[in-house]
């Protein structure tokens, strides 16, 4: 009998507003501790909240790019719980009325199989700070840096049925809000945490079973090894007879399984109950129309025009535009050379490798486009050679925009042999010097052809054109 | 001229005309204190060295013509759940320990720039959940006019200080009656602004929709001056108002002639209320009615909703707002205490007196999973009622007046036996907070025992004007807001 | 409604408030006291009333996203009962 993994997500994005939500702290990550607060966000007595802004900006434009219909009238509620990291005691979020509903995302997993992910809401809120605990001392220490940064929880419906399909969704949120530039959601900061809520049936079943929330997986790596190990648990409790209980879980990826949270201390009654520190927020048409015509293009539309417009294929324009930074470092230097596929190949090949060896973030990329455009036309033009160009490449690819890649050729003598007559003289001198294997071709072994072929190359430095070298040998090798 | 005696604009008057120097002004203040606190105890703490220093550099300041507002260099008293800098804030609970704000409320910021000096910090119902002062983790406030008597509450310390002349002026809040109901009993001038008039910033919570500062003193020119002060948007608190007031003070000319006032006859009505209480405050409708105002009676039909309304609201809210005080961040924390539930518990439970932790019991009750729209929901909506019912009222009428609380001020003990009848003495200051009006007590009489009686008048939201200057074209023609308390 | 030790108990446990026997029965006898007093709302008719919790209904009050400087860390940490050079010091806080 074969089992089903039924999931909901709820991801945490933190968003890249200067200032914290409710007061005018900076939300600059690291920093020593307590040094990003105020008497607002560590909770004093008497302080109150007043919304920023561009918070609330950010969050529309996460809900038109996930398609969710904007709820007009807008309150905050407070969320009421004990917790040393929460000064408060209560956190400003949205329960009654989310400012986003019913939207969905398309994905495609690494199978290449597509699906589409119904959100069933957006709603504000605020993170909470930093405890670090110090088990020798029986003690922790709270640091409020992190207190009142303002946050997005995205709350899709039970739609996800591997983790295949998680890891798609979640990159394909990742890459959405870096678009859009409103968070950067990088998981080991903690600006993007996942929630999976998953529960397990016996396939044809229609009915949902009973569902776990495990908290805390911090990375994608860990939330497949949290959704193996939970819905094993689960199968296996439910053939033991056991049943499965309605409850958090916290997942510990030092060893490797989520644990049960649950205490008689914390009865989860969250006595949820409108903010009245905060009036109403009204959204109006036009404040949606003038956000929708700010909304950059988006992934889905790039990837077209990349299709259709620069003719890569689908496979490259997904990996490109699955990532603002190598999307935008594909234009830019495009808009340049206009080499699109010449460009494509070296973004997929070279720049992805050298970034993986360097250990960089794509966003770390600091490439100079207008660099990148002349190395591409130089390859484009068959000036140097393809090896010659990966050489060149990793001085390109750390060089700042002043670099001067023609200079730099001709400064170092790297261009190609193109001159026949040049070649033509170092591929006779070679057969010459390579009597046995001019025998052995003649004895039908034609793979000599390549070691000859390298051997010219050798003589030329490295700097021969491999398609006329070939020609020649296969000429010269022909007349004997 | 007994200086502690004077209002703020008499000081400030003679202040700017250099009759008074600021540090006698500021000193004759410490003076009273030091003879009357011990028996009245109004005020929790003081800052006679700061308020001193302060002194001198008004004076310089008045001196040189920089600062020139009608309260420069008066001294004035803080209820002390209003954040101080560096000014020990109580909220006259064991919980806030030795709390010193790291910053200043908004109408403390506004008060100092204007050249008040803050002198001390004023006595109160724990977390202002009280009508008498006597929930005070320092111990009761005394009545001035008689000694056995509370001053009511929660600003007990606020109205006593002023009918002591222990203060020239001071601040209140106002959640449910907390600023009419000692100044009634006291027989002084209080008056609770429109909500959002005057900012928050700073005020520690008690339920933050119904919550207000106001002022204090010994007439209502001085109110509306002090409002004219601290009234005003603050960026620091999002449901504060902009307002056209310009000058409330100039805007007092005792005209109150075609106003139309309603009387609520079921406030008259009301079981409880004593006879003379109601006979004063029928007296202050037809003093208005001599000076030319209207006179109708007029119904309120929910006024036996406000009550379970009102505590249903504020509970919930405070028992949210007072959740902060876990003995992490500031304050008393529990001793031998094991792991952080242990330490919230104990410090909670140690630190609240009993009054406070029954609000907050209830709070979460009403809030809690199965019962929020039984109780809360239905609150809200009842709220919106009672908000339609006076906005229906004053589409006729520009002022309704009633008692301010049905009886004078009871004995010391007598009221916090009887919890449910503590939380009736509110029957006619609630309502007013729940739809957020402004509403002034201004004194009208005395009862049989020579305890102060007052009169509330109240007006649509951001009609400060008209309820203002009904009260001073009342205290043009009567002397009651004259009339001392003799303390030994 | 009767207000039963468990209740009590319950509201406690969330509160983070001690109840010991004693302070139970108060409780019992007193909240039971209000809450049944409240419930005289149940003959006011509210339906088609929507709940009001914003007396005014001014709406999108917002800040601009610009950053002012921190508070003083001294300052913020100093009134906590426990606290070292950085941080606000509490019991091991894991369940």
């Amino acid at each position: 009998m074969s089992w089903e993994i039924i999931m909901g997500i709820e991801v945490h994005v933190e968003l890249s507003t200067k200032t914290k939500a409710f007061c005018s702290c900076t939300t600059q990550f690291g920093g020593d501790a307590n040094t990003h607060c105020c008497p607002i966000c560590t909770g004093m007595p008497g302080t109150l909240p007043v919304l920023n802004k561009k918070v609330l900006e950010y969050a529309i434009k996460s809900g038109l790019a996930l398609n969710c219909s904007i709820t007009q009238y807008n309150k905050f509620d407070r969320k009421n719980y004990f917790y040393p990291d929460l000064p408060k005691a209560y956190q400003i979020s949205q329960l009654y009325l989310p400012f986003a509903q019913n939207g969905s995302i398309d994905i495609t997993t690494k199978n290449g199989d597509k699906k589409t992910i119904r959100i069933h809401e957006i709603h504000m809120e605020e993170d909470a700070g930093k405890l670090t605990h110090i088990a020798e001392k029986g003690i922790s220490y709270a640091d409020y840096n992190r207190c009142g940064v303002p946050l997005l929880e995205i709350v899709s419906e039970p739609d996800f049925r591997s983790s295949d399909e998680v890891i798609a969704y979640l990159e394909k949120l990742k890459s959405t809000f870096e678009y859009l530039e409103i968070s950067d959601c990088k998981m080991q900061e903690g600006s993007m945490r996942a929630d999976v809520n998953l529960s397990v049936r016996k396939v044809g079943e229609t009915e949902f079973g009973t569902r776990t929330e495990m908290k805390n997986i911090g990375s994608f790596k860990a939330i497949e090894k949290a959704i193996e190990y939970e819905s094993k648990r689960q199968i296996e409790a439910i053939e033991n007879g056991e049943e499965i209980i309605q409850e958090t879980r916290r997942w510990d990826e030092a060893l490797g399984k989520s644990i049960s949270m649950r205490s008689k201390e914390n009865a989860q009654d969250y006595r949820y109950f409108p903010e009245p520190d905060i009036p109403p927020i009204y959204i109006s048409d036009e404040m949606i129309n003038e956000i929708k015509s700010t909304l950059p293009e988006m992934a889905e539309t790039k990837k077209e025009k990349y299709i259709n417009h620069y003719g890569l294929s689908e496979y490259d324009a997904n990996i490109i535009t699955s990532n603002k930074t190598l999307a935008k470092l594909f234009e830019e230097t495009n808009s340049y050379c206009n080499e699109p596929k010449e460009v494509a190949n070296w973004i997929l090949g070279q720049v992805l490798y050298l970034a993986g060896n360097k250990n960089l973030e794509y966003e770390e990329i600091k490439i100079s486009p207008k660099v990148f455009a002349d190395f591409v036309t130089v390859i484009a033009k068959g000036t140097v050679n393809r090896k010659t160009g990966r050489d060149i490449f990793e001085i390109v690819f750390d060089a700042d925009e002043t670099f001067d890649v023609n200079k730099y050729i001709a400064d170092n003598n790297l261009a190609m042999v193109n001159d026949d007559g040049a070649a033509k003289e170092i591929v006779k001198q070679v057969i010459e010097q390579n009597p046995q294997s001019v025998e052995d071709f003649k004895a039908g072994k034609t793979r000599v052809v390549g070691f000859l072929i390298g051997q010219c190359m050798k003589a030329l430095k490295g700097k021969g054109n491999p398609e006329t070298l070939s020609k020649l040998v296969n000429e010269e090798l022909s007349k004997l | 001229m007994d200086i502690a005696k004077m209002t703020a604009l008499e000081l400030g008057k003679a202040i700017k005309n250099k009759e008074i120097s600021v540090k006698d002004a500021v000193l004759s203040v410490f003076d009273a204190i030091e003879k009357k606190d011990k028996d009245i105890n109004a005020y929790v703490s003081l800052c006679k060295e700061e308020a001193i220093k302060k002194a001198d550099e008004i004076q310089k300041k008045i001196d040189d013509g920089s600062l020139s507002s009608p309260i420069a260099g008066v001294p004035v008293s803080i209820k002390d759940n209003i954040c101080t800098k560096g000014i020990k804030t109580t909220c006259s609970s064991k919980i806030l320990g030795d709390f010193k704000p790291p910053y200043n409320a908004t109408v403390i910021e506004k008060l100092e720039n204007a050249g008040a000096i803050v002198i001390g910090k004023l006595n109160m119902d724990e977390f202002a959940m009280g009508s008498t002062s006597e929930t005070s983790y320092y111990g009761p406030t005394k009545n001035p006019w008689d000694l056995n008597k509370v001053p009511g509450g929660s600003s007990g310390g606020a109205a006593a200080a002023v009918a002591a002349d222990e203060a020239i002026f001071s601040l209140g809040s106002d959640t449910g009656g907390s600023i009419r109901q000692p100044a009634s009993y006291c027989g002084v001038t209080g008056f609770k602004p429109t909500y959002g008039t005057v900012s928050r910033y700073g005020l520690i919570a008690y339920a933050s929709s119904l919550d207000q500062i106001g002022p204090i003193a010994k007439d209502v020119k001085d109110c509306a001056a002090i409002m004219d002060i601290i009234s005003g948007k603050d960026k620091f608190d999002g449901t504060s108002l902009d307002n056209d007031f310009n000058s409330l003070l100039d805007s007092l000319n005792g005209d109150v002639k075609g106003m139309k006032i309603g009387l609520p006859k079921e406030c008259f009505e009301t079981e409880g209320l004593d006879a003379s209480v109601k006979e004063s405050v029928l007296n202050v409708a037809d003093k208005l009615k001599e000076l030319g105002a209207t006179v109708e009676e007029i119904s309120l039909p929910f006024i036996d909703y406000v009550i379970p309304a009102y505590y249903i609201i504020a509970s919930a809210e405070a028992s949210s707002n007072l959740s902060r005080f876990d003995g992490v961040k500031y304050g008393f924390r529990a001793e031998n205490i094991e792991g952080i539930n242990d330490l919230y518990c104990a410090t909670r439970s140690e630190g609240f007196g009993s009054e406070v932790k029954k609000r907050i019991l209830l709070g979460t009750f009403v809030l809690s999973s199965g019962y929020y729209d039984a109780y809360y929901q239905k609150a809200l909506k009842v709220k919106a009622i009672i908000k339609k019912h006076f906005d229906e009222v004053f589409e006729k009428y520009d002022l309704i007046i009633c008692p301010t609380a049905p009886t004078t001020a009871p004995e010391i003990g007598k009221s916090l036996s009887d919890p449910l009848k503590m939380y009736l003495s509110d029957i006619f200051t609630v309502s007013v907070n729940i739809a957020g009006l402004p509403g002034l007590n201004v004194p009208c009489g005395f009862d049989k025992n020579n305890m102060p009686i007052g009169a509330q008048i109240i007006g649509q939201r951001l009609s400060e004007k008209k309820v203002l200057n009904a009260g001073y074209a009342y205290q043009q023609n009567t002397d009651y807001h004259k009339m001392k308390a003799e303390v030994k | 409604m009767e207000i039963t030790k468990e209740l009590v108990e319950y509201v406690a446990t969330l509160s983070k408030i001690k109840v010991d026997d004693a302070f139970s029965e108060k409780m019992q006898k007193e909240l039971g006291a209000v809450i049944n007093y409240m419930e005289i709302l149940n003959q006011v008719d509210t339906k088609d009333v929507e709940p009001l919790s914003h007396v005014f209904s001014i709406n999108n009050v917002l800040r601009e996203d610009e950053v002012m400087p921190s508070h003083n860390r001294a300052e913020l940490i100093k009134n906590a009962p426990q606290h070292g050079e950085t941080t606000f010091i509490v019991p091991k806080a894991v369940e």
